[in-house]
């Protein structure tokens, strides 16, 4: 059996609606047609009137989730596209991630964005939103790159109660495959090391998390053993399992597949930076995609984001500083 | 001017509509007193943002918080103290929540009009017009999905500024979908903040908006109460009674300016000397001794009640402790152990 990290996602959220009576989909073409991407295929008919379609409204979306916690459920709000999220964004960040530390009230939704880049997606079909979202406080932000993830982490957003948004990575959705459904899995809040080096520790995050292993072999193929670390939610942001990696190898390289400034690849070189200076022996770096919006043609895309060959330029730049 | 003669009003002379006029004005009253208290703690410094008065918007708030019942959900908005107490608010919730006080609903996190008692069906705005209509929308689609919808309604207030959000246009847009027992009341008080409806809206009555999202339409003057309470009983009881969402529009004039801090300069007198200007509290005033349904010594004695009651509640909560920084947990999430232990928040 081979399971892809979108049917990943299709049977967390059929068992989560299988467990749990208070969980429910909301959202743009999830019901009978079963998602954009088929994230909810079947669902609508196996669970009547818990899959329902939305109008083309991300903000009323958000905050029909919001009542809907408050009245004791746990939706799960599908965004068409993470860049569509946009339109939601009021209600995620001013609403949702305020309501508890206002009231007492916890706000239990989970708002799954497809991310990231795919060939041909274009300035709006493509964008990694991850970092404006964990810019502010009482959100969760969530970002799998694995299959076993994909299914262990979203079960595990729709048990917080707290609003998470889950950075799924379009780009996996076929690509990725895994042999079963993980039966457990690592806490939330904790990075995983995805490959074990002792030259240079790589953080990254989602989709990334592959082409830096594939970057790694162009590495070791130098004579150089790289150690990735895979954060898996960017807030909270495991710093511990960071510096422990650091002090390991004494040289960081972050990536990420989002823009430069002021993203995740900062925030952990800063968090590095100010805790673990001393076991820095060169300048932490950090590869992004182009300060660009992303754009449409294959060739045009491929040199926007981060790519294996890219990023073991990256690595063998600073493991030769 | 006097009210309307009894003769021509069906619902005059009708017990029960007199016993709800006579509520509905007592909140009316005391919200009027405990803005202007909560006005002149303003003008001595004691409050820390602004204060912001529903002078002139009693009338169509109080009626609708009386039409309302326990188990309902009311969004108010910011000129809605009369609306609030009709729904049950304490007024001590409003006090502490303007003042600061930790043991408010919002524990001196949130001030002035951002509080409520979600779980008690009373949303604290955010200040994002619009945002809390699709809120309500969800509470009601949950209890629909939970079977426990029964015949509650929702309830949200609004100008008419809001109205040019996109968040109001998805949120009646999903309610009309939905078919949800959604009730919308839009108080047009002439300016949004200092903006004229000529520069918000080009349609001849906002209530011709109803039409486009699937709800019923209303429009009631907002300067007098037995209207207002006759308009939104209909209306509320539409929406009871699974006639889908409603959407009511009162003409009124805000009687003072957005906030404490606007001399509202720009307001054309015209308007104040228009019907539009009237003062709701004194037309209710002027009803009530008419009918004989209260005198004038009565309606004083529930001035100097009231105002006895809300100088005694605003001495309590001055009593109260201030917030103590370093006893906040300082914690967004309701998962403590997902916090970020950011470095940058404090030396270790």
């Amino acid at each position: 059996m081979s399971i892809t990290y979108l049917d990943a996602i299709r049977e967390a959220q059929d068992r989560a609606l299988k467990d749990d009576p208070r969980v429910f989909i909301y959202g743009q073409d999830v019901g009978a047609f079963g998602g954009a991407f088929k994230a909810t295929k079947n669902l609508a008919a196996k669970y009547p009137g818990r899959v329902i379609d939305a109008p083309i409204s991300e903000d009323a979306m958000v905050g029909a989730a919001i009542g809907a916690a408050i009245e004791g459920m746990r939706p799960i709000i599908e965004m068409q596209f993470a860049d569509f999220s946009t339109v939601g964004f009021n209600q995620m960040v001013n609403h949702a991630a305020t309501l508890y530390w206002r009231t007492g009230v916890p706000c239990p939704i989970t708002i799954r964005l497809p991310s990231g880049g795919t060939s041909g997606g274009g300035p709006f079909h493509s964008q990694s939103l991850e970092t404006i979202y964990a810019h502010f406080p009482g959100i969760v932000v969530m970002t799998p790159a694995t299959v076993e993830d994909a299914y262990g982490m979203l079960l595990s957003a729709v048990a917080i109660d707290d609003p998470v948004i889950f950075c799924e990575h379009k780009y996996l959705y076929y690509h990725l495959k895994a042999s079963s459904l993980p039966t457990e899995s690592l806490p939330i809040g904790k990075a995983r090391i995805a490959r074990q080096g002792r030259d240079l520790t790589v953080v990254t995050y989602s989709a990334m998390v592959h082409e830096c292993l594939a970057a790694a072999e162009v590495a070791r193929d130098e004579g150089y053993e790289v150690e990735i670390v895979d954060l898996r939610t960017i807030k909270p942001l495991d710093t511990d399992t960071v510096v422990a990696s650091v002090a390991r190898t004494g040289r960081l390289l972050c990536v990420g597949e989002a823009w430069p400034w002021g993203g995740v690849s900062a925030e952990v070189i800063a968090r590095v930076t100010a805790e673990a200076f001393d076991l820095l022996d060169a300048p932490p770096q950090r590869l992004n995609a182009k300060d660009t919006p992303v754009p449409y043609h294959p060739n045009l895309w491929a040199a926007h984001r981060p790519t294996a060959q890219s990023v073991a330029q990256s690595m063998l730049r600073l493991l030769r500083l | 001017m006097l009210p309307t003669a009894v003769s021509n009003d069906p619902l005059a002379g009708v017990a029960e509509f007199r016993d709800q006029f006579i509520r509905a004005y007592r909140f009316m009253l005391h919200a009027r007193l405990l803005d202007e208290r909560l006005a002149s703690l303003y003008r001595s410094g004691k409050i820390f943002g602004g204060v912001f008065l529903g002078r002139g918007q009693e009338a169509l708030s109080a009626g609708l918080g009386v039409c309302l019942r326990q188990g309902d959900v009311f969004a108010p908005l910011i000129r809605d103290a009369a609306g609030r107490l009709a729904f049950g608010e304490h007024m001590i919730d409003s006090i502490r929540t303007y003042l600061g006080s930790p043991l408010g609903p919002m524990r001196s996190r949130d001030g002035n009009v951002h509080r409520g008692r979600p779980k008690e069906g009373l949303l604290p705005m955010i200040s994002h017009l619009g945002a809390m209509i699709s809120v309500v929308n969800g509470m009601l689609m949950a209890r629909r999905m939970q079977k426990r919808l029964g015949t509650s309604v929702g309830a949200a207030c609004l100008g008419e500024g809001g109205t040019s959000t996109g968040a109001f246009h998805e949120a009646l847009n999903q309610a009309g979908v939905e078919r949800l027992p959604l009730v919308m009341v839009i108080a047009n008080n002439q300016y949004a903040y200092s903006t004229p409806t000529n520069r918000q809206f080009a349609c001849d009555n906002l209530v011709e908006r109803a039409a486009g999202y699937g709800f019923d339409g209303h429009t009631v003057d907002g300067t007098d109460l037995g209207e207002c309470l006759e308009t939104l009983q209909k209306a509320v009881d539409n929406a009871r009674s699974g006639r889908g969402p409603q959407m009511i529009v009162a003409p009124l004039l805000r009687l003072c300016g957005h906030g404490e801090h606007d001399d509202s300069s720009y307001i054309d007198p015209r308007l104040k000397q228009s019907e539009l200007g009237r003062d709701c509290l004194e037309i209710a005033e002027q009803r009530l001794v008419a009918e004989g349904w209260l005198s004038g010594e009565e309606i004083g004695r529930s001035r100097s009640e009231l105002l006895a009651a809300i100088d005694e509640t605003i001495s309590t909560v001055q009593r109260e402790s201030a917030p103590n920084a370093s006893a906040e947990s300082w914690q967004a999430l309701s998962t403590v152990s997902l916090r970020d232990m950011s470095s940058g928040t404090e030396m270790a």
